[in-house]
């Protein structure tokens, strides 16, 4: 039965076409095989050696489109071996050798929103039922909370977020100590500007950004600080400081004490190990 | 002259590749995201598109009919149009090389693209001669840049609506493709 089938099968357009293609096949593999020598471009292996070591999160906090963008910006000269936030001191090592640059020190940072005004602590002037973002309510009077300087917490910087760091706890964004790598790109998303890079071993911070007076803010917030200069007058080190009413920890002073902590008034000096709002 | 004219026409609006063939999908879901990349790989599936359909044309009248191997025309254009990218690639990093960093990724990715290799297949199909074929080429390349372009605008809004959460991201940008796929409809039946 196979033979009769077998005979019945016409081999001769199989074996042109079968030909023809591996005669095409072959000769356009050869024409590649010497464009690939006639074009062959010397690439820079710095390149791929430092987008090995990137984290590869494509996050954008240097400013670059990605990690590739930025490997080769620093081959190039353009940016630095550090400028990697989101990879720390251990990537910043890694690239300054493989640059041969001596190793240069690298200040961990890690973001901070400086607000802890949740729902329920402070005023709302109106109900935002817009769009789930913060540049879209910002247009509507400045947000839908009374505090000029206040979080928002419609998630602008949630979604700028490649490492899932940062989450909206009522109301307010809430940073992710273990999660956060310092990338910066939330700190470039925030319409308000209230997030910053802080260095990493600040276990202590305002959560705060008001600058009005204290009657001011104790009107329509129960969480904002209201200048009341305790902090300073108790800090040992003179690392607190009270400007424009509101207060600030220099991070060079600052012993980690944790008074400033345990005298505010209003309870809003953090810490940073605990890292929950104190609600 | 017409004749030309109305060729780009139809094939730009009329039998838009994405939005009435429904070839490409992949890249036209997968490069959308921002205008900015939409229009590069635009730029790259035009350039790409109009150059096989050029190789295409040539190959079949001249090889393959010829030798009277049409059936083999999907298999050869495929690895024509696969050789031919890879030829280009090396070709533009080598001798211009900041046209090559404009291309950037999307040279390779539209390499096995679907509808690079419906619009060779289509020439082949309505018989078109080698001018006829290179203008179609550029013109099925030209809808499908703005295909693109279009939806890149639209994704770049739906970003900030409250999609309830089962259709985020993939589906809820098909359903939109869908619904502008509708309004192309629009233009179907237009016989030019």
């Amino acid at each position: 039965m196979m033979f009769v089938l077998l005979g019945a099968i016409s081999w001769k357009p199989i074996l042109i076409a079968f030909a023809a293609l591996a005669a095409i096949g072959a000769l356009l593999g050869l024409m590649l095989a010497v464009a690939s020598k006639v074009f062959f471009v010397e690439a820079d292996e710095r390149v791929e050696q430092i987008k090995e070591c990137l984290p590869g999160a494509n996050c954008g906090g240097c400013g670059y489109a990605g990690c590739g963008a930025l490997a080769e910006a620093i081959v190039k000269g353009k940016a630095k071996s550090t400028a990697c936030g989101a990879g720390g001191p251990k990537v910043a090592k890694q690239i300054a050798a493989i640059m041969g640059e001596e190793t240069v020190d690298f200040v961990g940072v890690r973001a901070q929103v400086v607000c802890s005004g949740c729902l329920g602590k402070v005023k709302l002037k109106y109900q935002y039922e817009g769009l789930e973002d913060c540049r879209s309510a910002i247009r509507q009077g400045g947000g839908d909370k009374v505090c000029p300087n206040g979080c928002i917490g419609h998630g602008t910087c949630v979604k700028a977020c490649a490492f899932d760091a940062i989450h909206v706890i009522d109301g307010v964004a809430v940073v992710d100590y273990e999660k956060c790598t310092g990338c910066g790109a939330c700190v470039a998303a925030c319409p308000k500007s209230i997030i910053r890079l802080v260095p990493f071993k600040a276990d202590v911070w305002v959560g705060c950004s008001s600058q009005d007076k204290g009657a001011v803010t104790r009107s329509y917030c129960e969480v904002g600080c209201i200048g009341c200069k305790i902090c300073e007058k108790n800090c040992p080190s003179g690392a607190v400081k009270v400007e424009n009413g509101l207060a600030r920890i220099d991070y060079e002073k600052c012993t980690h004490c944790g008074i400033c902590y345990e005298k505010c008034p209003r309870h809003i000096i953090f810490s940073g190990k605990e890292q929950k709002l104190s609600v | 002259m017409t004749k030309i004219l109305l060729l780009m026409l139809g094939a730009i609006l009329v039998e838009n590749f994405i939005f009435s063939r429904f070839m490409g999908i992949c890249p036209f879901m997968g490069v959308s995201e921002k205008p900015d990349t939409a229009i590069g790989m635009g730029f790259a599936v035009m350039f790409v598109m109009t150059l096989s359909s050029a190789a295409t044309s040539l190959v079949y009248d001249y090889l393959l009919v010829r030798f009277e191997l049409e059936f083999l025309s999907t298999i050869v254009f495929i690895v024509i149009i696969a050789s031919l990218v890879q030829f280009i690639e090396m070709f533009l990093k080598k001798l211009v090389p900041s046209l090559y960093s404009a291309l950037g990724i999307y040279l390779p990715l539209i390499t096995t693209n679907c509808a690079v290799l419906g619009a060779a297949l289509l020439n082949v199909e309505e018989g078109r001669g080698f001018v006829e074929s290179v203008v179609f080429g550029f013109a099925a390349a030209v809808g499908f840049t703005l295909a693109l372009v279009i939806f890149a605008g639209v994704r770049a809004k739906m970003k900030y609506t409250n999609t309830p959460k089962s259709f985020r991201g993939s589906p809820i940008a098909l359903i939109a493709a869908g619904l502008i796929a509708m309004a192309f409809a629009g233009f179907s039946g237009i016989s030019l």
